[in-house]
């Protein structure tokens, strides 16, 4: 917490209000005794004018005993502010202290801890406090303290469980391994990250004890007078509250205003605390409708043939509200019946945007401006959602790179089959179930009976991607999209799942796009190859082009990189800098900073993609110099 | 990188002997992570540890870390007995030994800045002034390829590949001998990969350290490694100089993990995998139920011996040891193919 904190929450306009409320508080705590010396002592004021209204000599008016609310209220801030600072220091200090051991440290120390919070949690408070009350009669403080232990199990529990989150990140156990001593893990590492819960927890802590302090006080269990307090005076209107309703409102409004402004400068707090390391969380909002699509450019490329199973042209996909950003431009590409082609490159290229975008299931505010997408002579860029949804799953399937996370956990995964064949088949339960079984043994599970009665997570990472595969396949699709099917798995599995895949596209004609990084993957499965770079397509060829001769430099480059060809005596030839994110590519080539073939021809204009070869495309106009030094 | 231990004056910086770890709760029985294992680490070497997930190969190099508890066995660092060693030994020793692991966004605290990271583990070894420390962290910065702005920035503010050089520069700082590398590229994009692979070695050059260089990428280990480590269920069942446990796998094992890997060349990839496919051997079956080879069930070459008998490691021709009863016949059997496998490979 430092002056850059304290910057960053005056710039919430909220925040300063509260701040201003506040410390006019507690300024008044401090001063209206002072200033008003003999209210404290007061017993009784004029009284011929008891229960007045407001009027311009009493502004909010005079209670039963004639003395002025407006001096009680100020004068009794101090009392009031006192007793909500002693039970939330109470109640941090031993919240905060034990939440951080117990998370910190666990196993017994925390079994001890959580019981010793239970215990406090289950005592019946206003037995305690009573308790309390018969040992220090009309002691406040003491009250107050006992409350601040009564509140701190609370508190003990949020930090518990942000520390024992928090104590298993790498970076504390980096930490434990680099030799730094615990306290300095806690108060360096730990503390920081709990801040934000820390200042919640507070409020709450200060609010409550705000209550409390008004309930002991309308219960009658602490009667501080003459001396005034927001709760004592509470307790009056109460008393009053037939002859005269208006004495509750001015210590109740004092009450509430201040548990509001506790509450919202917590929220901009916590979130100042936290904003200089964090980024700002992205607005995803579902999309229902698609927007219009207008593309008329990409014609006639590689890929139109009219026999391709799914054709993509000149698709442009964006994000944001005006002005956007492209996240892929003028993507083009083919896929034939029972073909598999591989969108390859590094992340942030916008391989998987590309795929999604076929699906039309792109998040929030990221949409198709233009462009084609043509399966089997529909235009799905065109499309409405229900439209896409019967295309979805029966004509276009999906596996996705985490096969356990992309089941239902809460199912058997039979039943998720069978659920996917009867929307597509619209069949009886039995013949569903059937029918599950079937694909599960279609993607070779052993004993697939006792796999469909298996929940997600009693699967491993192979066993997942294949039901998953089964899933996929139960609405008999002519085309799969895998986005990384086999990133996450062995590569003993991976292969099996590869073999499988490679089974099913022939065996069932189904054409496969398939995302991946891994050129190992691409060798083994496809015939085509698109390799994409910051949002375009820059080369396209067959998959033996590709790798024999490729004619874009980041194509050739990304091979080299790959230590499977790699002598071990020599460094790996590596890529200056890195891929820019979608908003900062470079004008002209998108690959051109970075290409040791650039000349000036290259950042000047967009370069477009060209066929020097029959069957390969790609987006370089200096191809030739690649060929002559490769 | 092929040098021997020889060219590295063969001074002995990590043994260990006999280590088991088990996991287990009360009330359940264990798991048994890591079985007799028996490894040494000499000085400027990289060993590398592979394995399918699950074998264990995180397990070993948190042992030697402190983060995992042993159950049986001995961890000697540079000549020190380290196996259990206190909290306040391990601070010392971490001096010595440091840490990169797989994931660049959980292993840095978002809410420090990069200089406050790779400055706190020097500070508490060396007394140094503000000013030392702040040179310190902008010549590893420098070092790691980046700018002396990065230090007063979070770790928000980078790429992975970035963020994994951060990583690097944080274990660098106090110069340790030996750094457990636990999946430090597995995370990042070729491209980005072959960066870090880089800077790593280059780091190796010039400061000689050492590493344990665990992952999961076999083309990756081969390029980093001097000698590579195969594990399968807790046990060690190949280890060796890395050009021959590559270009000749002995054990049934190694040379299931080598086949699997797809290469990046289509036509050189579809006879590997036909040469794989024509191989027998019940990948989904892999319990063993007995006292014997855990890898029997998997395994083409199995015979009876197998599910009696656990083998032991063994010296094998070249400089690698197998643990398998049937690596003679292998050799002899695998001999055309290796040396196929070889010369397409170079």
């Amino acid at each position: 917490m430092s002056a850059g904190f304290l910057r960053r929450l005056l710039r919430r306009p909220v925040a300063i209000a509260c701040l201003v409320y506040l410390v006019l508080v507690v300024l008044v705590a401090i001063i209206a005794p002072i200033v008003l010396p003999n209210v404290a002592t007061q017993n009784a004021g004029n009284l011929l004018e008891v229960r007045l209204g407001p009027s311009l000599h009493h502004l909010l008016g005079t209670d039963d005993l004639g003395r002025d609310v407006l001096q009680r209220l100020l004068v009794g801030t101090r009392v009031t502010m006192l007793a909500v600072a002693e039970a939330t220091v109470v109640s941090l200090v031993i919240g905060v202290s034990f939440g951080l051991v117990a998370g910190f440290f666990g196993g017994w120390i925390d079994s001890v801890v959580t019981w010793l919070g239970d215990l406090t949690f289950s005592m019946p408070w206003i037995v305690v406090l009573l308790v309390v009350l018969a040992v220090f009669p009309q002691d406040l403080t003491a009250t107050m303290v006992v409350f601040g232990v009564l509140l701190s199990p609370g508190v003990m529990r949020v930090v518990r469980s942000a520390v024992l989150a928090i104590a298993n990140e790498l970076y504390v156990v980096a930490a434990r391994v680099s030799g730094l001593t615990r306290t300095y893990i806690i108060t360096r590492h730990v503390l920081p990250r709990i801040a934000g819960a820390i200042i919640v927890q507070a409020a709450l802590v200060a609010a409550g004890a705000l209550i409390g302090e008004s309930a002991l006080a309308v219960l009658n269990l602490i009667v501080v007078a003459p001396a005034p307090s927001w709760g004592g005076m509470i307790a009056d209107g109460v008393n009053q509250i037939v002859l005269d309703p208006w004495l509750i409102w001015p210590p109740g409004l004092a009450v509430i205003f201040t548990i509001l402004a506790l509450g919202l400068l917590s929220n901009a707090a916590r979130d100042a605390s936290s904003e200089r390391w964090s980024r700002p969380a992205h607005i995803v909002k579902r999309r229902t409708r698609r927007g219009g699509s207008a593309g008329q450019n990409g014609i006639g490329r590689l890929g139109s043939e009219s026999e391709a199973l799914l054709t993509v042209e000149g698709v442009t996909v964006t994000v944001g509200t005006p002005p956007t950003t492209n996240l892929i431009e003028d993507v083009g590409f083919a896929i034939h019946p029972g073909e598999a082609v591989a969108i390859v490159g590094e992340s942030g290229c916008g391989k998987s945007v590309t795929a999604m975008s076929i699906l039309g299931l792109l998040p929030g505010t990221v949409e198709i401006t233009s462009g084609h997408v043509v399966f089997d002579g529909l235009d799905l860029a065109a499309c409405g959602e229900n439209q896409l949804r019967q295309i979805r799953g029966s004509d276009i399937a999906l596996i996705p790179q985490e096969p356990i996370v992309s089941l239902d956990p809460v199912f058997r995964v039979g039943t998720q089959i069978a659920d996917v064949v009867r929307r597509h088949e619209h069949c009886s339960r039995r013949a569903a179930k059937r029918r599950a079984l079937e694909l599960l043994e279609r993607v070779r599970l052993p004993d697939p009976k006792r796999i469909a009665r298996r929940y997600p997570h009693e699967l491993s990472g192979g066993m997942a991607q294949r039901t998953a595969i089964a899933r996929a396949l139960a609405g008999s699709p002519r085309l799969l999209i895998a986005d990384e099917p086999t990133t996450a798995l062995d590569v003993t599995v991976q292969a099996e799942i590869l073999d499988l895949l490679r089974e099913i596209q022939t065996s069932q004609q189904m054409a496969i796009l398939l995302v991946t990084h891994d050129w190992g993957v691409v060798a083994d499965l496809c015939q085509r190859a698109v390799v994409m770079y910051a949002g375009q397509v820059i080369e396209h060829a067959d998959v033996s082009s590709v790798f024999r001769e490729p004619l874009h430099p980041y194509t050739a480059a990304l091979l080299a990189a790959d230590p499977h060809h790699a002598s071990e005596d020599e460094l790996l030839p590596t890529i200056p800098g890195s891929v820019p994110i979608p908003g900062r590519w470079p004008a002209g080539c998108h690959f051109h900073p970075r290409c040791q073939y650039a000349a000036a021809d290259c950042r000047k204009a967009a370069v477009p993609v060209i066929s020097p070869r029959n069957d390969h495309e790609t987006r370089c106009i200096h191809h030739e110099d690649l060929l002559a030094t490769a | 990188m092929r040098n021997p231990a020889d060219d590295r004056g063969g001074g002995l910086l990590l043994h260990i002997r006999d280590l088991t770890v088990e996991y287990g709760q009360r009330g359940r029985p264990a798991f048994r992570a890591l079985t007799g294992i028996n490894l040494d680490i000499g000085t400027q070497e990289t060993v590398g540890l592979v394995g399918e997930s699950g074998a264990g190969k995180s397990t070993l190099g948190r042992a030697v870390l402190g983060i995992t508890p042993v159950n049986s066995g001995t961890i000697h660092f540079a000549g020190r007995d380290i196996t259990d060693a206190r909290a306040r030994e391990r601070r010392q020793l971490s001096r010595e030994l440091q840490v990169v692991f797989q994931d660049p966004y959980s292993s840095l605290n978002p809410t420090r800045t990069i200089g406050q990271t790779l400055s706190e583990t020097l500070a508490v070894h060396e007394p140094l002034s503000r000013r030392e420390l702040e040179a310190r962290v902008h010549k590893m910065l420098a070092r790691v390829g980046l700018p002396p702005d990065a230090a007063a920035r979070f770790p928000g503010d980078f790429s992975g590949g970035q963020r994994q050089r951060i990583a690097i520069a944080r274990a660098l700082m106090v110069e340790p001998q030996l750094v457990i590398c636990d999946e430090p590229v597995s995370a990042l994009d070729l491209s980005v990969q072959a960066q870090v692979l880089n800077l790593l070695r280059e780091l190796q050059q010039d400061l000689h350290v050492s590493y344990l260089f665990v992952s999961h990428d076999l083309a990756v280990v081969k390029y980093v490694s001097h000698r590579i480590v195969v594990l399968y269920r807790g046990r060690i069942v190949e280890e060796g100089d890395a050009a021959a446990i590559y270009g000749h796998p002995l054990h049934p094992y190694t040379q299931t993990l080598l086949n699997a890997a797809p290469v990046p060349d289509p036509v050189r990839q579809k006879k590997r995998r036909e040469a794989r496919l024509a191989q027998p051997g019940d990948p989904a079956n892999s319990t063993p139920s007995h006292a014997g080879c855990v890898f029997t069930e998997r395994c083409p070459h199995a015979s009876n011996i197998c599910r009696t008998e656990e083998p032991h490691l063994q010296e094998s021709r070249g400089r690698t040891r197998v643990a398998c009863h049937h690596w003679r016949e292998i050799a002899a059997t695998h001999n055309g193919r290796a040396a196929d496998h070889e010369d397409s490979d170079t």
